[in-house]
């Protein structure tokens, strides 16, 4: 089973795989250039000490993004929150 | 023969490493996203060949997203460089490979530098470097720039392709049935027309019009039927995605490319061992580092650490300087003749130019550590932590580098700090970075808040120090919502930023980023400090007081000598007091001082005499200059050499000082008018009203604050 929620719900250490980005214009192409398509799976490493922006681990690296930006992009992940890949 | 051979890849790639590897050339290598702003050069001899290097700006994509990445794509274009080289970082091929297929799609046959190699075979994952080269029909050459492991066999590579200049047949990419189909129309028909006359692969065209990339329709509207044409393609097309899909053909074309990657990489090109460690050493330092609690504790800890270190390790050098020019000056005083000349030589030239490389030492310590932190990756950890705060006052954690560079850590300096917003997308958090920027304590204000802050809050400079570094980034943040909320109100841009590993910078990269901006700070000391000093010299010299004036000194010392004294002491101290007045009158009589006395009913609000306005004027020249000029300015009304130990002490006994004083010179110096290079700067980066604007709001900005604190402490 899985579910779709939103980056910005997602747990630290939860791991998912991205659905869908609905982010258009210059956001959209930026989370695009860095590789944030459908299908790329993600892992939250952790938040900032004021809990946003989110940093998150994607082809062996490491992005951050607000939360509002993350709010954008939608995410399988498991239903009780077990990684899936 | 002479070639050019331009420098690609992402951010933190290595790119600048290599750079300095390849041309030993002095420059800047930041951990953090996107540093590397202006195009730079460097010189490179391979047996007969003699060949530019240009260090393009580090970028993620070619799109005309950020003003990087259309320097580097006109570079590409325009210049046609002999050779492209392209630095991956190979622990992070996919991302990495975004950029190569559009350089590739744009038609122009790149080198790979397959650069941290040891970081992989580390980790335990092999990469077919000869079968990805068959597959993008490049050749890939795999290497450490931090050591130059690889560097000779590159070199052949380039120098090849350098004598050859045989092209790449360009990457087509096959971005499934509807783009395809609509790319093959947009091709035949720019092909047909001669659009754009060949500038661009006709496909290449096509599909920035499908991204609807702003430069190239711009460029295309010159021809308007077809521009017409090609957006009429474009927008049928996006239409039917967006119908079909839910989608947009830009979006379509990002998936489709990492698509390509992905089946790159599958075909048995890169092998992962299979038990892999769970956390690397930049998991470890983040789990601390931008932990919850302990991060922002650690950040201000390092922060204020770096401080001490620098002042506990500067004292010693800088003592020695100070003694050295002391001895100078005494020495030419010995030496030269009593006249102008002497006076120009100790008061000029030596007193100036002696006050700030003085702080040479400390200057040499902190852009160490501003490196080490730039270089090891900590600076965009710092940036990550800070956005949200940075949020609240209408910027951006992107601004936390141009703050920081300017001075946000004491000894930075505001024109590359200013150059640095270049890589804010949004305008208008770029304005407020930029306007705001000068405001912190920028290595030229330094020296003056040392000389006020030894004398008037003696055996605490460092934290006096601290909190004025603090105030400086209290009023740049606060300026900055002023800003945001008013004249440059707007939406916030992306903050989309990565997080590049921790990786330990090596000392010769830390030591030449040192050494280039130590020079940078002496050069300007032998210079220009040097020429202000000389004109400011004679502006407190010339024209000087009446011939009566200087008859009734002399009348008055004569009449001292011939009076009956109960000591030659006292007649002495008689004899000192009438010299001290007739400096202070020649002084008083100069242009300088004419200047600063017209100013002196305004300025005394603030707390500031006739002397200090001339240092405040001079210091528009550059800050460092305040310091000299109060220097110049207090010797000439002082007496005696042996007394001239030091200007803070001349400034601590000075009756018409008090710690109030003090306070608001502080507060004027870090907010008023940012130097004339900054000013320049300004004009280039946003326009020559926004530098007026920045040279009138800052300094009664700063006259506004510092007629508060001095009028409320005179109340007290």
């Amino acid at each position: 089973m899985f579910l779709s929620i939103p980056l910005r719900l997602m747990q630290e250490n939860q791991s998912g795989t991205i659905l869908s980005v609905s982010a258009t214009g210059e956001l959209g192409r930026r989370i695009r250039d860095m590789g944030l398509v459908p299908g790329t799976a993600i892992t939250i490493v952790g938040r900032a000490p004021l809990k946003d922006p989110v940093a998150l681990r994607l082809r062996d690296f490491t992005l951050t993004l607000r939360n509002n930006e993350a709010d954008l992009i939608t995410v399988r992940v498991g239903e009780n929150g077990e990684t899936l890949q | 023969m002479n070639a050019t051979m331009a420098l690609m890849g992402n951010p933190n790639s290595g790119k600048t490493t290599l750079f300095n590897n390849l041309t030993g050339a002095r420059q800047h290598v930041g951990n953090y996203p996107g540093i590397t702003v202006e195009k730079r050069e460097g010189r490179l001899r391979i047996e007969d060949m003699d060949i530019t290097v240009v260090d393009l700006p580090g970028t993620y994509s070619l799109t005309a997203y950020t003003q990087d990445e259309l320097v580097a794509r006109n570079f590409l274009v325009d210049t046609n460089p002999d050779a492209v080289v392209t630095v991956l970082d190979a622990t992070n091929l996919e991302r990495s490979l975004y950029l190569v297929l559009q350089i590739l799609e744009l038609g122009t046959p790149a080198i790979i530098a397959l650069n941290m190699m040891d970081e992989v075979r580390r980790k335990g994952v092999t990469i077919d470097t000869r079968r990805l080269s068959a597959l993008l029909g490049t050749p890939i050459l795999e290497m450490v720039a931090r050591t130059g492991e690889g560097r000779d066999s590159l070199l052949a590579e380039a120098r090849k392709a350098m004598r050859d200049r045989t092209p790449h047949p360009g990457l087509r990419i096959s971005y499934g049935h509807d783009l395809d189909e609509t790319l093959d129309r947009m091709q035949a028909l720019i092909e047909s027309s001669n659009f754009l006359e060949g500038r661009y692969p006709a496909r290449w065209i096509g599909l920035k019009y499908l991204e609807n990339d702003s430069e190239v329709m711009a460029q295309g509207a010159a021809s308007p039927q077809v521009h017409d044409r090609l957006r009429e393609m474009a927008a049928g097309l996006a239409e039917h995605c967006r119908k079909t899909l839910d989608t947009d053909p830009e979006a379509i074309i990002a998936d489709y490319r990492y698509g390509f990657i992905a089946a790159l990489l599958k075909d048995g090109v890169i092998t992962r061992p299979t038990t892999r460690a769970r956390f690397d050493l930049t998991d470890r330092l983040d789990s601390v580092l931008t932990n919850r609690l302990a991060g922002p504790v650690l950040m201000f800890a390092i922060i204020y650490g770096m401080f001490q270190l620098t002042f506990a390790l500067g004292e010693v050098p800088m003592g020695w300087l100070e003694a050295f020019f002391g001895w100078l000056g005494d020495t030419a005083t010995a030496i030269l003749p009593e006249g102008l000349l002497a006076s120009l030589v100790v008061s000029g030239i030596i007193d100036g130019v002696g006050g700030v490389l003085g702080f040479t030492p400390l200057i040499m310590i902190m852009f160490f550590f501003l490196s080490f932190l730039e270089d090891s990756g900590y600076m965009a950890r710092m940036a990550y932590m800070l956005d949200r705060v940075f949020r609240i006052f209408g910027l951006h954690g992107c601004s936390v580098m141009p703050f920081i560079i300017s001075g946000g850590i004491p000894g930075g300096c505001a024109v590359p700090g200013v150059m640095a917003a270049r890589t804010l997308r949004s305008p208008k958090e770029k304005i407020a970075t930029v306007l705001t920027a000068p405001f912190l304590s920028c290595g030229a204000k330094v020296p003056v808040f040392l000389l006020l802050a030894a004398a008037f809050f003696p055996n605490s400079g460092a934290s006096a120090l601290f909190w004025i570094t603090l105030g400086g980034w209290v009023m740049a943040l606060l300026t900055a919502r002023l800003l945001r909320s008013t004249i440059i109100k707007g939406e916030a841009t992306p903050f989309v930023m990565e997080l590049p590993p921790y990786r330990m910078p090596t000392l010769k990269g830390l030591c030449l980023h040192t050494w280039e901006r130590v020079w940078q700070y002496v050069k300007k000391a032998g210079t220009v400090i040097l020429a202000i000093s000389i004109l400011l010299w004679a502006a407190m010299t010339f024209p000087g007081p009446s011939e009566e004036t200087i008859a009734e000194f002399d009348a008055q010392r004569t009449r001292i000598e011939a009076s009956a004294w109960d000591s030659d002491e006292a007649r002495d101290e008689a004899l000192t007091l009438v010299d001290n007045a007739q400096a202070q009158q020649e002084l008083r009589a100069s242009v300088a001082g004419r200047i600063g006395t017209a100013l002196e009913p305004v300025s005394s609000l603030a707390g500031f005499d006739w002397r200090t306005n001339i240092a405040l004027v001079g210091g528009f020249a550059a800050k460092e200059v305040i310091v000299s000029t109060l220097g110049t300015a207090y010797s000439l009304g002082e007496v005696d050499p042996e007394e001239s130990a030091g200007l803070s002490e001349q400034l601590r006994t000075d009756p018409a000082w008090s710690v109030w004083t003090a306070a608001s010179l502080i507060a004027f110096v870090l907010l008023y008018a940012p130097c004339f290079v900054t000013v320049a700067v300004i004009g280039r980066e946003l326009g020559w009203k926004w530098a007026a604007f920045s040279v009138a709001f800052n300094t009664v900005l700063a006259f506004g604050v510092s007629t508060g604190i001095y009028q409320f402490g005179s109340a007290l």
